[in-house]
């Protein structure tokens, strides 16, 4: 579905992203992990549009979108959520969501587009009435919100930028089982960007890891555990 | 109450009317695209001078109007294509720079088209007599489209998906694109409303005032003031100011002289700045 390819990002003398390679499977939950400054959100900003890769591919159905703007990206299938929410403060719940849904498909059908919208907001547990505003929302319900506009656009590849994040431990177990929910009812594939890797590790199918912002570990969560550059990123070099 | 100061208070609240449009037009523009248009009055200018020149061609009021309303809009679009998308990541002096240099462009050719001299459109409308007030029909004309053309805006804003995309994009740019919000369509949108609005408030100005290729000089600061005032970007905050400044032009002007209303309003906009420098409204 995503094929990335010596994906690479430099700002100035900073390499953010160095040559980085994965491929993404129809409907899986791929979870991309790393220490802070690794390179995770670097890469999700490249694969949505935000940022354009100094090198490298990616391809999403075929086709290549490296570079693409983001509202092009977006209408392609490709959603991402922030991971510290970003709602727009004067506009309603309903009116934050059904933005996302007119204009994340380019099918500007207003009707459609509402019934999109109260469908996601409805998904995440968020009620639709035109009177609630986003003030006063806790860290849960501006996460859900953060989800309901993503998948309002109705995408085919959900950029998850750490939802679990400001969440207590019945939250994230919620949040995560959600997650798993979008995946088999709705049949979107996911990539998951987290900290809390106890959640993670039980929630996605396969993980990479990514460290100043070369990839270095791909495959199954149990194994990750295990390998040795894993843990000395997580837990620092091992004395001998 | 005194009757004159009375008729002074109308005839403020008529003259708020149409600086709130064209300060809703501006505050628009900058809340939107974050360009502060400093020539936004010149395009009220040459909004004036194609009513002038319809008019004088034998075209009636209403169409001649009609025709500088989409004139100036399109203009709005070309100002934004060619002198703001350059300039869009520029630095804010550059920005400024380049719109001022659109407002100097813009002063000398229609200079070197028509002239320097006042023109007026000779549309003779009538006053109406209350009791022992007398006021402009044009004057209440304009403050009647003014307002219509600001319940028109509100009622896009609020109503349409389009509308709300351009309330949102002033909150979050970057968000908009990973919405699928095309950010270069808003921004023509935008320059054409606000186009729109100051061909509008050339339509309803040319009734009252004559034209000429510096009468951007006398309402370009004062939108300016209106709109800094009541916090840049801030439509209700640049409608209350409209009126709070024209109130103190008309009874300024009223107790003393237009010249020292000016010199008055302009020293409260000063003041105001140290006391509330993000606007009258600000929280």
């Amino acid at each position: 579905m995503l094929s990335v390819s010596g994906l690479t990002k430099r700002f100035g003398g900073f390499l953010a992203v160095n040559q980085v390679s994965f491929e993404v499977r129809e409907g899986e939950i791929l979870g991309l992990i790393g220490p802070n400054g690794s390179g995770k959100s670097t890469t999700f900003n490249l694969i949505a549009g935000a940022l354009r890769p100094t090198a490298g591919s990616i391809r999403f159905k075929g086709g290549e979108i490296g570079g693409l703007s983001a509202h092009r990206i977006c209408r392609n299938g490709i959603a991402r959520t922030f991971q510290i929410p970003r709602p727009f403060r004067k506009l309603s719940l309903i009116e934050n969501v059904t933005l996302a849904a007119y204009f994340g498909n380019g099918s500007s059908d207003r009707v459609e587009a509402r019934r999109h919208a109260e469908e996601a907001l409805a998904l995440v547990g968020l009620p639709a009435d035109p009177h609630t505003m986003t003030d006063g929302l806790g860290a849960a319900a501006l996460k859900k919100l953060e989800l309901a506009r993503a998948l309002a656009t109705r995408p085919t590849l959900l950029l998850a930028d750490e939802s679990l994040g400001g969440l207590d431990a019945s939250e994230m177990e919620r949040a995560a089982d959600l997650l798993e929910s979008i995946r088999t009812r709705m049949r979107i594939t996911i990539i998951w960007v987290e900290h809390i890797m106890g959640v993670l590790m039980r929630v996605v199918d396969r993980v990479i890891v990514l460290d100043h912002g070369e990839k270095i570990f791909e495959g199954l969560p149990r194994d990750a555990a295990h390998d040795p550059r894993v843990t000395e990123v997580y837990l620092g070099q091992r004395r001998t | 109450m005194d009757i004159y100061l009375l008729e002074a208070v109308i005839n403020g609240l008529l003259l708020g009317g149409v600086l709130a449009l064209l300060a809703l037009g501006l505050n628009l523009i900058f809340g939107v695209i974050d360009v502060v248009w400093i020539a936004y009055a010149d395009l009220v200018m040459c909004g004036m001078y194609a009513v002038y020149w319809l008019h004088v061609a034998g075209w009636p009021l209403w169409a001649a109007s009609l025709a500088a309303i989409a004139g100036v809009a399109v203009l709005g679009v070309l100002v934004h294509v060619l002198i703001i998308a350059p300039v869009l990541r520029a630095p804010p002096i550059n920005q400024l720079l380049a719109t001022g240099g659109l407002l100097f462009f813009l002063q000398s050719f229609t200079t070197l088209l028509f002239g320097t001299d006042f023109r007026n459109i000779g549309v003779r409308l009538p006053i109406i007599e209350m009791g022992d007030i007398f006021i402009s029909f044009a004057r209440l004309l304009a403050f009647g489209f003014a307002l219509v053309g600001a319940v028109a805006l509100y009622v896009f804003l609020k109503r349409t998906y389009l509308g709300v995309a351009i309330r949102a994009i002033s909150q979050d740019r970057e968000i908009m694109g990973l919405m699928g919000v095309d950010q270069r369509r808003i921004y023509l949108v935008t320059s054409l409303i606000g186009g729109a609005l100051a061909g509008l408030g050339g339509c309803l100005l040319v009734l009252q005032y004559d034209v000429h290729p510096f009468l951007g000089n006398t309402f370009g600061p004062l939108i300016f003031m209106i709109c800094v005032l009541g916090g840049l970007g801030n439509m209700i905050g640049g409608f209350v100011a409209s009126f709070i400044i024209s109130q103190i032009i008309s009874i300024g002007g009223y107790y003393y002289s237009t010249e020292w209303a000016y010199v008055l309003a302009f020293t409260l906009f000063i003041v105001l700045m140290f006391i509330r420098p993000r606007g009258i409204l600000a929280r």
